[in-house]
This record gives C-alpha cells, structure tokens and sequence, in this order.
C-alpha cells in the first residue's frame, strides 16, 4: 500500500522521533510511506480557540495536501489530529458555508487513520511482536488520549497492541479515562483548573510503578511529560509509535 | 455563520449568568478543598452506578437515537408542538400562560398566587424557577416559597446556591447538612446524627405540616405532550405528589423547549432519564396530569410557558441542540472540569458542560459575562459520551468560542496576545514552506532550555502553561528536514 | 403583541432555515422475551432492590397476606372500587375507612390513616415499576399519598417486561402515578435511602389467578 504520513506539527516540530518511528513500522511491513510536504497542522489549536477564519487557510492547506490520488491511505500517530480531519474540518467548512470544501474534507477524513486504527483494521495488527518485531523490555502505563478514545471510538486498540510488545510490561493506569487537562489553548485559559486535572493524571501515573507513560497522542504525552517532569517524577512519556518501532536490534531507551 | 437574530429577549433573564469570568472562579473554587472532597465522592459514585444500569440494556443506543430524533423533530416543529399542547392543555381545563423572559413568568405567576389569597406557596424542584429567580421574587412581594425537595431544601435553609441541578446542595456531605439543619429547622432532634436516613426524616417532619395545609403548589415539568396535553414530573421523595395533588392551585412554570410531540415517547424518555440521572433503573415516582381531573387534585390548574432566551437558542442552528437536553446532569457528574470546580463556579442556574452552552446561548454569547462560560472544558468528550440526547458538546463548545471571538473582534480596537498569537500560528500553519522555515530556528529553543534540556517559564499567555510543566527542549532538526535529508536525497 | 404571538413569532424567525424533521427511529425493544415466571421473578427483584416488601401469592390468599402487613395498623383506607374482600380478615380493631366520590376523606384524615390498600394498573418488570392510573380500585392519588404505608395489590397478568408494552395500556390522561418503591432520596452525596414524603413502607403483593 502506499501510505501518506501525516506527521502533525507537534510530532513534525518536536517529537520527530515518533513520526520516524511510524514511517519504520510501515515500512517494516512492506507498505511505501510518503511524506506529502505540503501539510503543515489539522487546524485544531485555531479552531478550538474560537479562530475560525484563521484557521480556515490552515485547513485549506491540508484539504489542499491530502486531496490527491497520490496515496492510498493517510495515517498519523494522533488520535486528537485524524479526530480533527474526520469530525473539525467538515464542521468548520459548514460552519463558514463552504459546502465543496466540507464535501472534500469529509472524503479526505474518510480516508485518513490513526495509527492503530490502521494497524488493527486496516493491516490486520494483532501482536506487535510477531507481526512487527516490536520488543521494549520497560514497565509501561498508558493514558487513552481523550479524542482517540471518544472521538474516534479507538477503543482499546492502542492498549492491547502495546501488550503484545515483545519484552513488555504493562501496568493499568488508574482513573485512566480522565482527560489529562491539556484541552490545547485550555491548559493555558484555565491554566488552573488544567493543572488540577493533570496533578491527579501525574499521581496516577506515578501510582503504578511504570517508568514510562505511553499514549497515542504527542500532545497530551508533552503535557503529562511537562507535569511529571516539574514534580520531578521518574516516569518519562513515550509515544506507542516509538514503542512498536522499538525491536530487539534497535531498542528505544527511555 | 449564525443568522443576525432580530427578535431578541428583551429585560431580566434571571439567573443566567456569570458573576465574573470562569477561570478567576475556578481559581477560588479549587481552594474549596472540602467541597472538591465532597463532589469527587459524589460523582464518582454516580459515575459507576450510571454506567451499571446503562449497560443492563442492550438497546440504549437505539434508545438515545430515538429520544434525540424526537427531540429534535420536536424543536424544528416547536411552534404546531406548542400550539396543540395549548388546544389539549386547555380542553381539559388548564389555563396556559407565556412569558417572554424571567420577569415576565415572575409576574404572571405571583398575578397568579395573590388571586388565591394565599401568602405562602410549596414548591416542588423546578429549573425554570431558578433560572427565572421565582422564590426571590415572591419574597420581595411578601409571599413565602417553601423548597420542598430536600437539596433544595438544605440550599435554601443553608442561604447557599445550587451548584448541581438534580442535586443542588451536592457540594456539601451529610456532616455539613446535619449542621445547616441543627442550625436553621425551628423544630429538630438536638441529637440528630448524619446518617442519610436520619436527615430524610427530619426533612419530612419539617415539611409535613406545609404540604398538608398548602393551597397553591408550584412547579416545573420535566416533560408536556403535545397530543394529548398532559405533563410530567420526575421526582424521588414524594414532595412532588404532595406539590401537585393536595393544594388546590398548581402553577408549572415550563421552558418551550420541554414540549415532546407524541404521548408515546414518554416511553423512550423515562428509560433514558433516570439511568442518566440518578443512575437508577427508574426514579421513585413519576406523575402525569392532564389538566384539571374531577375529584382528583388541584382544580385550578394553569401553565406558564417560557421562553427567556430559548428562542435565541433556537436561532442558533449549530447550537439549537443544546434545547435537547433533559436535565439529567449526566454530563456534569463525568465532567472532570465541574468535578474540581464545583457549579457555582459557572455563575448561572445551569452549571457543567451543558450549563457552557446553553447559558450563553440563553443570553446571547456578547453577554460579556458568559463570554468566558465556552472555555471551561478541556473539550475530552466524557459530555458528549454520557449525554442520552447525543447532545454534541464539545462542538458546540467550540463554534460558541467562534461566536465569542468574533463578537470580541468587533469589540476591541487592539489585537489581544491571543489574537496575534493565532493571527501569526494561521501563517505559520497554512503552508508546508511556512512551518518548514520556522522549524529551521528549532535549535535557539535548545539554547533556551539549556543543560538540562527543559523550558521552566514562557513570557505572556503562555506562562500559564509553564506555571505546572516544563517543556522539554526541541530537537535538532524537524522531522520534515530529516526527511529531505534522508528520504528525498537517496 | 401578546406575549404568546411574540414568542411564536420569534421561533418562527428562529426556525428561518426550516430544518426537517426525520423519521423516528424506534429500533429499541418493544416486546417481551420472557415468560410470565420470568417477568414475576424480575420484578420481585428490581422491587427488592429498592427496598419493597414483595410477596408473591394465590387470589385466594389476598386477605391473609393483606392482614398481615396491616397487623399494626390502626387504619386503613381503600378506594370504592376494591374488592371488599381483600379486607375481609383485618382485625376488627382496624378501622376502615372508604374514600368514594362524595364522601372523600380529608387531607388531615388521610394523615391520620396509618395505611392503604389499592390495586394497580400495569408493572414494568424491567424497572420496577408500578403503575396506577386512578380506576376505581386504585383511587384518587392523594390516598395512595399521604399514609404512610401502602399496600399495593399487583395481578401478575398485569406485568409486562419493557416500558413500551406498558404504554398502550394506559389511559394517558388519567392522572397517573408510577411507582418504583418507596419514597427515597439521593440528594445527600448521590446515596439512595428510602424513607422521605412520600410511603415509607410499600408492600407489594403479586397475585396468581386474578
């Protein structure tokens, strides 16, 4: 298959690891990985701030980027971003009553997946170490992202491929369906009621005894990862991309 | 983009809105320790429960897709629906009323209570006489309302405000009830203790002599059918049979948006309310009347519709929806944000998830005062997932933060910090080569960091983010440079 | 413009965009799969749960149970259209009192009545639930209100597993009353106890043969 990254700014600016990571497991299983340059961001920091004209030109650019025949299917490591696609892009061209733009959009979220919903559905990904090689010999937790696990019906897709990593143990997180606070432009408005929410997400993070939290969004890891880390916490975050591209070879450290 | 609205309310709306901006009541709110103890316990427990008796049954996604397409057929029709409620009400003997806004209802009902002679009412818990600030207006026409629910209750005796809408004292446990009663009952057991039951008692013994003796009783509806004219309350404690079947005059006060087209969906209703509400299979009593029934009742009857702003709402055509809700305070129970911040952090009647929508979209959104209420969700969707009318809050949410900037747009002169912070992200992001060159000043942010490769404190806005997290310092190089380097160039 | 025009006028202004209204879609359950055992044996347990007393029983049983709940009452009221018998084997220290159209007892009487006994229209198994709808062996609702114990008589022809099979056989606008067990409450940390304003004791006996 040929499969389009859609890297997603945060993973693009700051995790470039994760989006690597992504493009390895791909091409582990044969699958030809593109990286259309023209895509910049879903759009969802503008429009969730209440910026819809200023996010119209951001949209537009990945509409622009996506809407080709070049590919067969797209595919980022974010629950939150390919949520944005599906569900923000269509809402965001009816609310500016643009309906050509919200009929391209739905037909470019109708082919954009999340990593493991790609993976589970697509690719028929059931156990990571046999299939992928995946190995990484850490206790782990792992936080559901809210837009994955709501918007996107993920499920526990995410969760039960990180248990058939090769090596792996994975202790369950209490409370884990609470949002960890970061909401985007929220964990700076209410920057208050944000860090209440993500001092009860870092407790229970630390509760299990993991030394890494993973997740499937680089978002919400960098807001667990800035708490845990000015508590001065042990665990690290990691994104289940760079977990599954991890193998016994080329083991990711932490 | 949401039409000019030109039949605006005008006047009091009563109790709608916020006292001052979300996030400096939150910030109060969130010192409250005893009351953060109080709700976690609280919805917690009803979080589980909810979910036990939503999951005994195997339809209940047939069932919410049933009540929010009668819902919604119901506000697309609103005016036959409110019209043939009226023709049946009306045949059978009930006198109905409408109201424009708050004020309005107040007056017709207190019209209403001085035409009987009586100088003190029982009521039994209705949103829509909170929101219209009923009981504070009696008072100040000298007739007294008695809270007849026992939240309600303990609110009114403790001189406190609602903070949950099916539970409104919420915020306080049993040992702060025990102490509002020793302290406020003229009549009570000095050695009352805190057991739950022990309290129910003593609220009965403090009632009972006022719903037998009542001769008006006011209330709300959970429900009107348009079809045959009949309403409904849902209730627990027997306060609402007394309401609404031993005094001789019963006044609903009701919201137009509570009109449901068919007798029969009663049916899908009274399965999706009380497993959202509270979290049982069915609450204790549910009662339906039809007017004025022979021999059995109240015989003057009147209802009094409300509008107060649901128009407004209605205009909205990606926020009418919010007119779908039941009142169940689902949403609220598994909101993480009104689990840390209490209700009364939300200003109006209407608090949580469903109370940052529809407040706003009650008042209108350039109400500065509610302008702050679409902000207060970290937007995770436990509202959207819990809610039994598929109420979409997360995305009303966010086009009402679109309201919100635009009126604001046209406000200020000056750009905020927010304002040039998207103005200047919308470049940045609207063009591959534009974040592709920005990217390439990735290292002056690990310069910034310094040795241990973490960014402790932002200028500006962004404070508030470095205020509890670091940031880690930014790679070297962008993943779209490593991929012309190593991708593109072999 | 009255206020009844206004409002009207603005959801007409309000509904400009004339959004359509859909077919309903009721794929929920609309009939039973159980059997009659299966539907008394769910409703004894939702009624347990919220703390009723429940007996299954034969017609012919009906006054023996019915004076055995009432051993400690002093008084009892019952609507005009209840089988008389039913009440056959109370002491004859239990006063009866009768509450017919024009000889209806008053609210402070109806306080002074330690209990009653009344029959009732339909049950859901699935909730709990029992209905009545103010025929004449069910009464007026204030006398099902106000004492403080009620003796409800459920015919288990009359229980149906599911909400919607009860609909159609209720006359919606009679004054109904549907009743999950006694009064309770939830208002003091989201806990139930029962025991508020309305009965504090419900005694359901479910009757074969009726």
């Amino acid at each position: 298959m040929r499969i389009a990254l859609f890297a997603t700014c945060i993973v693009d600016a700051m995790y470039p690891e994760t989006a690597k990571s992504t493009v390895k497991i791909l091409e582990r299983l044969g699958h030809e990985v593109i990286f259309p340059k023209a895509q910049a961001c879903c759009g969802q920091m503008h429009m969730n701030s209440g910026y819809m004209p200023e996010a119209l030109p951001v949209v537009e650019n990945h509409i622009n980027a996506f809407d080709t025949e070049d590919y067969d299917v797209a595919v980022a490591p974010s629950g939150s971003c390919v949520a944005s696609v599906k569900h923000q892009h269509p809402f965001l061209a009816e609310r500016l009553g643009k309906p050509e733009l919200k009929e391209r959009a739905k037909a470019v979220g109708a082919r954009t997946y999340e990593l493991t919903q790609l993976l589970v559905d697509v690719l028929g990904i059931t156990n990571a170490a046999e299939q992928l090689g995946s190995y990484f010999p850490e206790t782990i937790t792992y936080h559901p992202s809210c837009h994955g696990m709501r918007s996107l019906g993920l499920g526990d897709r995410q969760l039960d491929l990180l248990k058939t990593v090769g090596g792996i143990t994975v202790n369950e997180l209490p409370e884990a369906d609470q949002c960890c606070g970061f909401g985007g432009t929220f964990s700076i408005k209410n920057a208050d009621v944000s860090s209440a929410m993500l001092e009860d997400k870092v407790k229970n993070i630390c509760s299990t005894g993991a030394s890494a939290c993973s997740g499937g969004d680089a978002s919400c890891l960098m807001h667990i990862g800035g708490g845990l880390s000015r508590t001065g916490a042990k665990p690290k975050t990691l994104h289940l991309a760079d977990i599954l591209a991890s193998t016994m070879e080329e083991t990711v450290s932490l | 983009m949401t039409q000019v609205f030109l039949g605006m309310p005008a006047g009091g709306q009563g109790n709608l809105f916020e006292q001052e901006p979300f996030p400096k009541a939150a910030h109060r709110e969130l010192g409250n320790t005893q009351m953060r103890k109080n709700l976690r316990h609280a919805t917690h427990s009803i979080r589980d429960k909810r979910l036990k008796v939503v999951g005994e049954l195997p339809d209940w996604e047939a069932l919410r897709n049933a009540g929010s397409t009668i819902k919604n057929n119901s506000m697309a029709t609103l005016e036959e629906r409110l019209l043939e409620f009226e023709k049946n009400f009306t045949a059978r003997g009930g006198v109905v009323h409408w109201a424009r806004d708050a004020d309005e209802a107040n007056k017709i009902v207190t019209d209403l209570v001085r035409g009987t002679g009586a100088t003190e009412v029982v009521k039994v818990k209705s949103m829509a006489t909170q929101e219209i600030g009923l009981n504070e207006h009696l008072e100040s026409e000298g007739i007294d309302a008695f809270e007849t629910d026992l939240a309600e209750l303990i609110v009114q005796l403790g001189q406190d405000k609602p903070s949950h809408i099916l539970v409104p004292a919420i915020h306080k446990n049993r040992t702060e009830v025990r102490d509002i009663f020793l302290k406020e009952m003229p009549v009570v057991d000095p050695n009352l203790t805190d057991e739950p039951a022990k309290l129910a008692e003593a609220a009965r013994a403090h009632l009972r002599k006022k719903f037998l003796a009542a001769k008006v009783a006011i209330s709300g509806a959970n429900f009107a059918l348009a079809d045959t004219g009949t309403l409904g309350v849902v209730e627990s404690e027997g306060n609402g049979r007394m309401c609404l079947t031993l005094p001789e005059t019963l006044i609903t006060v009701m919201g137009i948006e509570k009109v449901l087209p068919h007798w029969e969906d009663v049916e899908v209703f009274m399965q999706l309310l009380p497993r959202s509400s509270t979290g049982e299979r069915m609450n204790p009593y549910t009662s339906l009347w039809t007017g004025v029934t022979e021999d059995d009742g109240p015989q003057n009857v009147h209802i009094v519709l409300l509008d107060n702003g649901r128009t407004r709402a209605l205009a909205d055509r990606f926020g009418r929806t919010a007119l779908n809700c039941i009142r169940c305070s689902a949403c609220m129970n598994v909101c993480p944000v009104y689990e840390r911040t209490g209700g009364h952090a939300y200003g109006s009647t209407y608090p949580g998830p469903i109370g940052a929508i529809l407040s706003p979209l009650l008042t209108g959104i350039e109400v500065e005062e509610n302008g702050s209420l679409p902000y207060a969700s970290s937007l995770c969707g436990a509202c959207y997932e819990a809610c039994p009318v598929k109420i979409n809050i997360p995305e009303i949410l966010v086009h009402l933060r679109g309201e919100d900037v635009d009126a604001k747009r046209e406000k200020h002169k000056l750009p905020t910090q927010m304002d040039l912070l998207m103005k200047g992200g919308s470049w940045a992001l609207g063009k591959g080569k534009n974040i592709g060159l920005l990217e390439k000043a990735l290292p002056l942010g690990r310069l910034a960091a310094g040795k241990d490769k973490k960014i402790k404190k932002l200028p500006g806005i962004a404070a508030g983010w470095t205020k509890s997290r670091d940031i880690p310092a930014p790679p070297n190089k962008s993943f779209r440079d490593w991929w012309s380097d190593e991708k593109e160039s072999k | 413009m009255s206020a009844k025009d206004e409002i009207l006028g603005r959801i007409r202004t309000a509904l400009a965009d004339t959004p359509v209204t859909e077919e309903v879609p009721r794929e929920y359950r609309t009939t039973s799969t159980m059997s009659q055992e299966q539907l008394i044996e769910l409703l004894v347990d939702r009624l347990v749960d919220y703390k009723a007393g429940v007996e299954v029983i034969e017609a012919e049983q009906i006054p023996e149970f019915v004076a055995s709940k009432l051993k400690d009452a002093s008084s009892v009221v019952y609507p005009q259209g209840l089988d008389a018998r039913w009440l056959s084997a109370l002491g004859s220290e239990v006063e009866l009192r009768l509450d017919a159209p024009g000889a209806r007892l008053s609210v402070a009487e109806l306080d002074a009545t330690s209990a009653v006994v009344t029959s009732s229209a339909v049950s859901v198994a699935e909730s709990g639930t029992i209905i009545l709808d103010g025929q004449p062996d069910q009464g007026r609702r204030a006398i099902s209100l106000v004492p403080d114990h009620h003796v409800c008589i459920v015919p288990v022809s009359t229980i149906v597993q599911l909400l919607p099979e009860a609909m159609p056989r209720l006359s919606i606008t009679r004054p109904l009353t549907w009743i999950s067990g006694p009064s309770a409450t939830s208002d003091i940390e989201l806990e139930r106890v029962e025991g508020v304003h309305g009965p504090r004791t419900l005694d359901v006996l479910m009757v074969r043969g009726l």
